[in-house]
């Protein structure tokens, strides 16, 4: 079984992703903040993560930046999930290290394909 | 509505686009028609259909045929015929039209035109082996409606998300406003206008490849015969039919066979072959 880490500061978004993923078959972690799942990720590496942008204390690209560089930190397959869908965020966060990139507001259908599109299904 | 109204709305949707509606979708006439009574300013579904059987307004049959009509799509549905358009058809074709640097790839049912911009974007996957052939994809759909926004080329952020890579959206679309506008090389590379499957279509002359998904499945069996055929008269003899993944031609008697290990894909059978044997050469 895959192991998805879903990271978002909004509860409601994390039971959303985490209901489409178990379907999917995936075992779920969730973390509120970039800490959170930076600390999450250090015990153990997931092969995904569904992952915010805006949230305190570390957001998503910052949390990006530090997983990237961390040993192993390079596997996980991450797909951005956010209300940013100005281009320029799009590509920054492409460039950061992200392998898919979904524009709220998503359905299963979109987080299904976009895990597909990264050979997490 | 009356068992006689239901008979009537039948009638009139097989004889004007082929779709054939049995007793057991009387549930999804009624789903896509009423909103359109309502919106009509009409008392019931009854009303709706009195008002298409006398023929009071022109427009009322052409918007019961658009409401049940089904038009759902998106960028690179299923997957597999567009890997099997890059993987199988295009080189076959591209090696067999060396010469006449030619091909013409037919969308018979595009929807709001994700089927055709699909198939450019992969024919762009083919761009250096087809560097200055003449290529045309005609996209075709019975609703005047959907192409108007297939011709657009303007898409919601959820159209865009579904079947669609980031990086092949970033690199295809612009943003605009709150939607994403295609690219204006991928645009002007799909020629669309409306058609009935149910007409004549001989003029819109023979093609390499024919997209056909998900719309036969509407067809009673003659209808879907009647359209295979007259659609194998406009297939190039070594050329390739692409239906849904779950349709199957079986004991239609149609010059098409399958190609093993890639469902949905049909290699037509040149007419004076010997189908079996000629079609193992066709796909090798």
């Amino acid at each position: 079984m895959k192991h998805c880490l879903v990271v978002d500061d909004s509860s409601v978004i994390r039971k959303v992703a985490r209901r489409i993923l178990e379907g999917q078959d995936f075992k779920i972690s969730e973390a509120e903040n970039g800490e959170s799942a930076l600390a999450l990720c250090k015990q153990a590496m997931p092969d995904g993560i569904l992952l915010d942008w805006n949230m305190p204390v570390m957001d998503g690209f910052d949390f990006l930046t530090a997983l990237r560089s961390m040993p192993g930190g390079d596997a996980p397959k991450v797909v951005f999930c956010t209300t940013e869908n100005d281009v320029s965020m799009i590509t920054r966060a492409m460039r950061a290290g992200a392998d898919e990139y979904v524009m709220k507001p998503f359905d299963s259908d979109i987080i299904t394909s976009k895990f597909a599109e990264v050979g997490l299904l | 509505m009356t068992p006689a109204q239901f008979a009537f709305l039948t009638e009139f949707l097989k004889q004007r686009s082929g779709i054939a509606i049995g007793e057991d979708k009387r549930y999804l006439v009624e789903a896509r028609l009423a909103p359109l009574a309502r919106m009509r300013g009409l008392a019931s579904l009854g009303d709706l259909i009195e008002g298409v059987r006398k023929g009071l307004d022109v427009d009322l049959g052409d918007a019961v045929i658009e409401a049940m009509t089904t038009n759902e799509t998106f960028f690179f549905r299923d997957g597999s015929p567009f890997q099997a358009l890059s993987e199988v058809m295009l080189p076959k074709l591209i090696a067999a039209r060396s010469a006449e640097r030619r091909l013409r790839i037919w969308s018979a049912a595009c929807s709001t035109g994700q089927e055709p911009y699909s198939i450019a974007m992969t024919l762009d996957q083919h761009a250096a082996a087809l560097a200055g052939w003449t290529i045309e994809i005609v996209a075709t759909d019975l609703s005047a409606e959907v192409i108007a926004k297939a011709k657009a080329g303007l898409f919601t952020q959820f159209e865009v998300q579904r079947g669609l890579p980031i990086r092949v959206m970033l690199a295809n679309f612009t943003q605009d406003g709150d939607k994403w506008r295609i690219s204006e090389a991928l645009r002007r590379r799909v020629h669309f206008r409306t058609l009935n499957l149910l007409r004549d279509f001989s003029a819109l002359g023979r093609f390499d490849v024919v997209f056909c998904r998900n719309v036969l499945i509407y067809f009673d069996v003659a209808t879907k015969r009647d359209v295979l055929a007259r659609t194998a008269r406009q297939t190039a003899e070594d050329g390739y039919l692409v239906l849904g993944a779950a349709e199957s031609l079986a004991s239609l008697g149609v010059p098409y066979l399958p190609v093993p290990a890639r469902p949905g894909l049909f290699a037509r059978v040149p007419s004076a072959a010997n189908a079996p044997s000629r079609f193992g050469a066709a796909v090798a």
